[in-house]
C-alpha cells in the first residue's frame, strides 16, 4: 500500500472498486437465478426451486450442435491468432525498421473499428467472392478483430525480451530455427500462452462479428440472442449459466497450468 | 517515383532495397499484414465501391453515382437519427466510464498495491462471458413486475419500481456496463506511467490537489485515457445488443439501420453509403488520435 495516500481516500477508493467489482457480477449472479427457477415465467422472488431447465438443456440436440460450432471457431481463431500475432508482436516491437511506425497503426485499425459494421462488410465481401457463409467464414472474421489484440498481448512480452540472448545463441553457432525453438518463444511463452487464452474466449464470447458472418450455423452467443429477442425460452438462461461455468473452468484451468509450469521452470 | 525507379538502376540501390525488403521486421509484418489486405482494406474498398452504384442494384457495371449519399441527406430522410442515437450514446458511454473508472484506475496503479491483481482478475472475468448473457442478466434483474430488482424492492420495502427497461437511459447504462473494461485498462496503463516524484514534487512546491490532477496527473495520463476513450467511443457506436436487448423497439442505431438496408430493403448500395459514412467518421478519428501516441512507450518499451 502507498503510505503517502490519506487513510480516507484509500478507503474511498477501495469502497467505490468493490462496489463497481459487485456491481459487474450481477447479471451473472441474476442469470444463474433465472436458471434455477422451475416454472416458465421468472419471478423473484423464486418460490419453486428446479432443475429441469438445465435437464430440457442436456437433452435438446441443438445444446450439442451450437457448442460444437462455437468451439470450432474459438479453437481455429486460437490456434491461427497466436501464429500470426506471434509474427505481428516480433515485427511491432522487436525488430526496428522502416516502416515499423506505420505499421504499428495500421495493424490496430480493426481494434479501432465498429465491428457490427466490419461484420456486415464482410458479408458483403463474402458474397462478392462467392463464398457461402459459415462457421469458417465466421473464424476468418473472429481473425481480423483479434489477431491485432494477440499482437498487442504478445508485443507487451515482447518489449522486456532481451534481444541479446537471441544474437548469444547466433554467436554459439545456432541456426535461425533453432533460435526460434529454443530462446525465442520459450521466453516468449507467457505471451504466447495468454494470447491464445484472449484470442479463445473473446472469440468464445464474440456476437456482433458473427451475427453476420456464420451464415447457416449458430454459434452459442448467436443462439442466444435470437431466444432473448424473438423466441424466449429459459433454456436461454441455463445456458448463459453453463457458458459462464465454461469460461470459469478455462480460466482457471489456464492459470493452475501457468502456476504448475512456472514450477517446473524454477 | 519515376525518380526512385531510375535510381534502382544503380546495383547497389537495388541490392540495398532488397535487403530492406528481406529484413526480419518486414519478412514478419507479411502474414499480420496478410491477414489485414484480405479481412479488413479489401471489404472496405468492395463497400466503398458498392456505395457509389445505383440504388437496389448489385454488381459493377461503370454506372457511377452518387445518389446514395444526396439520399441520405434528402429532406424527409430519416437515416440521421440512428446516427445520432448511436454517436451521442457512445459520447456519453465515454464521459460516464472516464468519471467512473479514473479512480478506480487511480486505486490500481498507486494504492491498492498487492490487491490489484485480485481486482484487476475480477474485472477481467466478465469481458470472457458473452455480453448477450450479461445484458440478458440485466433484464432479469431489472424487468417490471418478477424482476430481481423489483422482488427485492416490494418484499423489503413494499414498493413496485415500475418499469425500467427499454429507455435510452437503460440502454446507455447497458453500454457503460459492457464496456466498463474496456475503458478501466487502457487508463491503468496511463496512470502507472506518472512518475511518482514528479507529483510530490508538486505537493512539495505548494500545489493543490486539484492543481495535482489537472496540470500533471492527467496530461501525463493522457495516452492511456485517450486509448480508453477512443476504443470505448468506437465499440459504442457499432454496439446492437444493447439496443435490441435492453432497448427492445424503440431505439435505433446505425448498425441496425445498415442491416435493415442490407436485408430488408435489399439495398446493398444505400447500406454501404451508410456504412462508409460510418468509417469516414470514425476513421478519422481514430487516426487524427493515434498519430498523437507513442505506442512503444505505453507498452512498456524499456
Amino acid at each position: 500500500m502507498n503510505k503517502d495516500t490519506k487513510p480516507w481516500v484509500r478507503s474511498l477508493l477501495l469502497a467505490w472498486t468493490i462496489a463497481i467489482v459487485v456491481f459487474m457480477y450481477i447479471p451473472m449472479i441474476s442469470v444463474f437465478l433465472a436458471s434455477i427457477n422451475a416454472p416458465r415465467y421468472f419471478r423473484f422472488p423464486i418460490k419453486k426451486f428446479g432443475m429441469n431447465w438445465y435437464d430440457d438443456t442436456f437433452a435438446a440436440s441443438v445444446t450439442g450442435d451450437i457448442h460444437l460450432t462455437s468451439l470450432y471457431v474459438a479453437a481455429v481463431v486460437a490456434l491461427v491468432a497466436t501464429v500470426l500475432g506471434f509474427f505481428g508482436a516480433l515485427a511491432f516491437a522487436r525488430f526496428n525498421w522502416r516502416g515499423r511506425s506505420i505499421y504499428q497503426k495500421i495493424i490496430l485499425l480493426p481494434i479501432f473499428f465498429p465491428q457490427a459494421v466490419l461484420g456486415l462488410a464482410l458479408l458483403q465481401w463474402y458474397t462478392f467472392l462467392g463464398i457461402i457463409p459459415s462457421w469458417e467464414t465466421a473464424a476468418f472474421a473472429h481473425m481480423v478483430w483479434i489477431v491485432p489484440i494477440v499482437t498487442l498481448v504478445i508485443s507487451i512480452q515482447v518489449f522486456s525480451f532481451d534481444a541479446s540472448m537471441e544474437e548469444a545463441a547466433y554467436d554459439l553457432g545456432a541456426t535461425r530455427f533453432q533460435v526460434l525453438r529454443e530462446v525465442t518463444i520459450p521466453a516468449l511463452a507467457p505471451g504466447l500462452f495468454s494470447g491464445a487464452l484472449f484470442a479463445f474466449l473473446l472469440s468464445w464470447g464474440n456476437f456482433p462479428l458473427s451475427a453476420f458472418t456464420s451464415g447457416a450455423d449458430s454459434t452459442v452467443p448467436e443462439w442466444l440472442y435470437s431466444k432473448m429477442t424473438v423466441a424466449y425460452t429459459p433454456m436461454a438462461s441455463a445456458i448463459g449459466s453453463l457458458s459462464v461455468g465454461g469460461s470459469l473452468v478455462i480460466l482457471f484451468g489456464a492459470w493452475f497450468m501457468l502456476i504448475f509450469w512456472r514450477r517446473r521452470q524454477a | 517515383m519515376s525518380d526512385a525507379s531510375h535510381r534502382l538502376d544503380e546495383p547497389s540501390r537495388l541490392l540495398a532495397l532488397l535487403r530492406s525488403i528481406a529484413s526480419p521486421g518486414v519478412l514478419n509484418a507479411v502474414p499480420p499484414l496478410l491477414l489485414f489486405l484480405t479481412g479488413f482494406l479489401g471489404p472496405l474498398v468492395l463497400v466503398g465501391l458498392t456505395s457509389f452504384i445505383p440504388a437496389r442494384t448489385f454488381g459493377f457495371h461503370g454506372d457511377w453515382t452518387l445518389e446514395n449519399y444526396s439520399q441520405l441527406f434528402a429532406e424527409g430522410s430519416s437515416h440521421y437519427i440512428p446516427f445520432l442515437w448511436s454517436f451521442g450514446l457512445a459520447a456519453a458511454c465515454v464521459a460516464f466510464l472516464l468519471m467512473i473508472c479514473y479512480p478506480i484506475a487511480y486505486g490500481m496503479a498507486k494504492v491498492f498495491g498487492k490487491w490489484a491483481s485480485p481486482i484487476t482478475l475480477l474485472l477481467v472475468l466478465p469481458l470472457f462471458v458473452s455480453e448477450n448473457v450479461r445484458l440478458f442478466g440485466w433484464v432479469i434483474f431489472l424487468m417490471k413486475g418478477g424482476g430481481i430488482f423489483a422482488g427485492i424492492m416490494k418484499t423489503l420495502f413494499g414498493l413496485d419500481p415500475g418499469s425500467m427497461l427499454y429507455t435510452p437511459a437503460v440502454v446507455l447504462f447497458g453500454l457503460c456496463y459492457v464496456y466498463l473494461p474496456f475503458m478501466l485498462f487502457p487508463i491503468v496503463l496511463g496512470v502507472s506511467m506518472i512518475p511518482k516524484d514528479l507529483v510530490e514534487s508538486a505537493n512539495d512546491l505548494g500545489a493543490s490537489r486539484f492543481q495535482m490532477f489537472r496540470e500533471i496527473e492527467v496530461p501525463l495520463a493522457m495516452p492511456g485515457l485517450l486509448v480508453g476513450g477512443l476504443l470505448t467511443f468506437i465499440l459504442a457506436v457499432g454496439a446492437i445488443s444493447e439496443t435490441t436487448i435492453l432497448g427492445g423497439q424503440n431505439i435505433s442505431v446505425v448498425a441496425l439501420d445498415i442491416r435493415h438496408e442490407f436485408t430488408y430493403n435489399q439495398n446493398w448500395p444505400g447500406g454501404s453509403a451508410i456504412a462508409m459514412l460510418v468509417t469516414v467518421l470514425t476513421g478519422v478519428l481514430v487516426m487524427t488520435l493515434l498519430n498523437r501516441l507513442n505506442l512503444d512507450r505505453l507498452l512498456g518499451k524499456r
